[in-house]
């Protein structure tokens, strides 16, 4: 208990802590984020490795030959989806039929809470057709999915084509060990997270599905694939999920086998791979592609079907194939063997995937980030909030000595209660106020959008987004309000004590956050810390004050947006990045009602009312 | 006194009413931090169906309770959520009374103390007066009925709740000087859960004291009665404080801890605020407590529902909130000491040489 009880070494440390704070703060802030940057770079990443014993070693002879079938049964599907505009329902469950597998299809609806805008969709229903292979020795109690989400502009014919042609080749082999369901969902997602709830029946999103007749076992491991064009000349993989979820890493590095061994081009969000001999762009690309990983993982959207089946601890990958410019071009067949090959070696699996890591980022294909090695930068980040809370304690406390060192503190302690009353009353105001103003983001653009289009010419879906805004922006008004409700009489360093409590309560929020979601955790605090640790009533207001609303969640966001587009090499203009600033934040609010999504209650409940208390102590007056 | 304690109460029971109406209830009765095998209410109405099935309730090897729980609940079941708003209602004016006479009891040998010059001179400022006193009583029922723990045991109703009861009636009876009831009392929730039994040695501390006479008493085993000596030996004179310390000890050390435990002893941070002053590191050890409580959920949701965690996490976050317990419980414990010291050597030390000294705890 030496340094906890030691007054001598605690004195000592005090003094460090006061004296040395800004330029500790200032180092921890550098050494975060110059960690994350670094973990792009070798001594940081790893190579990937097969972890799971039951898929490593096995040879697999790849037979699929079904190009041509895959191609005519696309141009069957296309033409039948145009004759009759949405999902040919029973062509569909003909062929499946046809090629062997039990078919059952499921009816799903939803009302969205306001009309998307983007997908041009409101009150939605639509059907799912899924057909079971069944494996001839087994007992059903595991299957594997394949999943092809059709929607009215994704035409994904040629992944149905090929999904059929599989379907018919594996309907002829033996060594099937768990039941395989080939999913052909509707209206995209919304069909997927359908069928999801009624498969594992849970009704989290308020979906109107029918229950499923026919079902397979627990599901081991999917892959969606999204193909729209007879030959790609790349396969890009997705792997970030739904609120930041990854599945296990093994799944990553069968795929990567699998291309190596057919050698098919993967792409990782969107960027070519070095290849080992040849590290052509090399630091630079893997900055790039983990900071895309970062903003991926960050949003908390299910980029593809597969972000849905984590949830349910399936283990997912959406596959796409890409049409580019590229000379060499790989026809079905390749993409076919390469599925064969993954499908056959998840046959193997005895248990679910678990060996391999679940948290990791991805500088490159073959490359990853553990979790040991990637939090201290997290850790760096938060250390500054805690540091500064514990300056603030230190200065409410008299800094240095602790109170029960008599000699010099006696004077001031008749003062202390009467100021830490105060401090307490002073404190319980601009909490309940931020919270209730962060409690209306949350829900008065749904509940208030009929009200609003019936005052203002508008559309809902930006009734809805126009509401959001409103409120975000009234809430800088705040601090005026707060000293309308607080006595005149707040003495002067009540702001520290409300700084304090801002900071742990941020420190609080974004370490949960961490821990589930590193991606958005790490943006967070690397915007939010900079503002939070500067803030105070005394100094340059309207540099802090700008300094604050840049680095507020909606700019954030917007600030993100902007930087997608650039790493993806299609910069934004400022007009278009703010229409997709306000696209995105309507999406966001979709699809928390939709799928469950987490970013917009974590938002608006959390960080936003955190943020205006640092807005509340800039301007206190 | 009587109004504001009733506007407390008043508040409590809505809090409470409008959370078992709410759709938390379900879930915050699974929680792991809140019931335990132990206290958890769906074992009780497994073993009331046994009972009525005319089978041994402890047959299942689910139900743990007591047979005079089981009887309570036979006769209460339709009342059960009534039955656990009013436990935590008794259990907030039982410590209400106690700490009130116990105020009483504090002043008064205070007084005692400076009439027979038993203090250094310039104590003036660690002297307690009824004035600051005045509050306390009705801040710990507040503390206790409000405490979010507590809130969280009665919602899911955990028996735990009831065991808090006895304990603070344990304390009422043996403050108001009555061995017999208090004995009863400690019988009562001795029997419900091992623990109490060690309450036993500040109870007699604190009732042969009026009798001006000290024994001895040796305890062996685990880890909670094995602190009982060496506190009994250190705090002969102060047996409430004692028993603060012995209940805090229990809620920490016993097998499946849960927070109504906590809030027990919880509640008595009120009565100890004049040793605030003293505390060294009241600042790290709430963190400490707060980040805890809410890592709880967010490890258990990745290691259950996510699967991508497993139970070191979780208890990792067990062991770290229980090490700053410990803390906290010692910080306390050695403000008191310093207090004591301080009342009895004077404010402001010096050394032989007359510069200023420091107190160091060896």
């Amino acid at each position: 208990m030496g340094l906890l009880s030691d007054p001598v070494r605690r004195r000592a440390l005090a003094r460090l802590v006061l004296r040395l704070n800004a330029p500790l703060c200032v180092l921890s802030y550098v050494a975060g984020i110059a960690w994350f940057l670094a973990l792009a770079f070798p001594p940081l990443t790893q190579r990937t490795y097969m972890s799971e014993n039951a898929m490593g070693s096995t040879m697999v002879e790849e037979q699929f030959a079904g190009g041509e079938r895959a191609r005519s049964f696309a141009r069957d599907f296309a033409a039948h989806r145009r004759k009759s505009g949405a999902l040919p329902v029973a062509w569909l469950e003909r062929t499946m039929r046809s090629v062997g597998l039990e078919v059952y299809t499921q009816r799903f609806s939803r009302k969205l809470p306001f009309p998307d805008e983007t997908h041009e969709r409101y009150m939605v229903s639509g059907t799912n057709v899924y057909g079971i292979l069944r494996a001839p020795r087994a007992a059903s109690t595991e299957s594997l999915v394949l999943t092809v989400p059709c929607g009215p502009e994704s035409t994904n014919n040629q992944a149905v084509g090929l999904m059929l042609a599989l379907a018919a080749h594996f309907r002829g082999q033996i060594y099937w060990a768990k039941d395989i369901i080939f999913l052909v969902t509707e209206h995209d997602l919304l069909g997927s997270e359908a069928w999801l709830e009624a498969y594992h029946d849970v009704n989290v999103t308020g979906v109107q599905s029918a229950p499923l007749q026919g079902r397979a076992g627990a599901i081991q491991a999917a892959v969606a694939l999204e193909l729209s064009s007879d030959v790609v000349t790349s396969l890009d993989v997705a792997v970030e999920g739904l609120n930041g979820q990854l599945p296990n890493l093994d799944l990553l590095n069968l795929f990567q086998t699998f291309c190596q061994k057919g050698g098919l081009l993967c792409t990782l969000q969107g960027k070519l791979q070095p290849q080992d001999r040849m590290p052509a762009g090399g630091p630079l690309r893997a900055a790039q592609t983990l900071l895309l990983m970062l903003l991926r993982q960050a949003s908390g959207r299910p980029h593809g079907a597969h972000g849905l089946f984590l949830r349910y601890r399936a283990e997912a990958l959406t596959l796409r194939g890409i049409n580019s410019f590229r000379q060499y071009k790989y026809d079905l067949v390749a993409v076919g063997k390469a599925l064969e090959g993954m499908f056959r070696k998840l046959n193997h699996l005895l248990e679910r995937l678990h060996q391999s890591f679940f948290f990791y980022l991805l500088p490159a294909l073959s490359r990853f980030v553990s979790i040991g090695l990637y939090m201290p930068a997290a850790g760096f980040l938060l250390l500054v909030l805690g540091l500064k809370a514990l300056e603030l304690w230190m200065q409410l406390h008299e800094a240095g000595v602790g109170p029960e060192e008599a000699g010099g503190t006696s004077g001031s302690s008749p003062a202390r209660p009467a100021t830490q009353r105060v401090g307490l009353a002073s404190l319980v105001a601009p909490l309940l106020i931020s919270q209730a103003v962060g409690l209306a983001l949350y829900v008065l653009p749904v509940l208030g959008q009929h009200v609003a289009t019936q005052h203002f010419p508008v559309a809902e879906a930006e009734a809805v987004v126009l509401t959001l805004l409103a409120v975000y922006a009234a809430g800088l008004a705040l601090p005026h309000s707060t000293h309308w409700v607080l006595s005149t009489e707040a003495p002067d360093r009540s702001w520290m004590a409300l700084k304090l409590v801002a900071l742990i309560y941020l420190a609080l929020q974004l370490a949960c956050i961490t821990l589930t979601n590193f991606s958005l955790g790490f943006l967070l605090a690397a915007t939010m810390v900079p503002g939070a640790a500067l803030s105070k009533p005394s100094g340059p207001r309207p540099l802090c004050a700008a300094l604050l609303v840049l680095t507020s969640p909606a700019a954030t966001l917007l600030g993100g947006l902007f930087l997608w587009q650039q790493l993806q090499e299609a910069p934004l203009s400022l007009a278009e990045g703010w229409r997709l600033f306000l696209v995105a934040l309507a999406q966001g609010m979709l699809e928390h009602h939709t799928y469950g999504a987490l970013l917009f209650p974590l938002l608006a409940l959390g960080l936003y009312p955190c943020w205006l208390l640092f807005w509340n102590v800039l301007f206190w007056k | 006194m009587a109004a504001p304690l009733a506007l407390v109460l008043v508040v409590a029971v809505t809090v409470r009413a409008a959370l078992f109406r709410s759709s938390l209830a379900e879930f915050i009765s699974e929680r792991v931090e809140v019931v335990s095998p132990l206290s958890s209410w769906k074992r009780v109405v497994e073993g009331l169906s046994l009972l009525d099935l005319g089978v041994s309730p402890y047959s299942g090897a689910v139900f743990h309770e007591t047979p005079l729980i089981i009887y309570l609940f036979h006769f209460l079941i339709d009342y059960a959520e009534l039955v656990f708003m009013i436990t935590d209602a008794l259990t907030a004016i039982a410590l209400y009374f106690a700490i009130q006479d116990f105020n009483k009891v504090v002043f008064k040998k205070q007084k005692l103390l400076l009439e027979l010059d038993q203090y250094a001179p310039d104590v003036a400022e660690l002297i307690r007066t009824p004035m600051e006193m005045r509050y306390i009583p009705l801040k710990v029922a507040l503390f206790y009925l409000l405490n979010p723990y507590t809130v969280l045991s009665c919602v899911a109703k955990s028996t735990c709740a009831i065991n808090n009861t006895l304990i603070a009636f344990f304390i009422l009876t043996t403050i108001k000087g009555s061995a017999f009831l208090s004995a009863i009392f400690l019988a009562l929730a001795t029997y419900q859960s091992l623990y109490p039994l060690t309450l036993f040695v500040p109870g007699l501390l604190y009732l042969l004291q009026f009798l001006g006479f000290h024994p001895c008493s040796l305890w062996l085993h685990i880890n909670v009665f094995f602190y009982t000596i060496p506190l009994a030996i250190k705090l002969k004179e102060h047996p409430i404080f004692f028993m603060f310390i012995q209940i805090a000890i229990i809620s920490i050390f016993k097998s499946y801890p849960t927070v109504g435990d906590v809030a027990l002893y919880m509640a008595f941070f009120p009565v100890w605020n004049h040793l605030y002053r003293f505390l060294r590191n009241i600042f790290v050890l709430t963190c400490i407590i707060i980040v805890c409580s809410l890592l709880f959920p967010v490890l258990w949701h990745l290691w259950i529902y996510a699967g991508s965690a497993n139970s070191n996490f979780f208890y990792a976050i067990t062991l770290t909130f229980n090490v700053g317990q410990i803390l906290l419980i010692s910080d306390y414990f050695y403000a008191f000491l310093r207090r004591e010291y301080y009342l009895t050597h004077g404010l402001y030390l010096t050394t032989k040489d007359g510069t200023e000294a420091m107190l160091v705890l060896k």
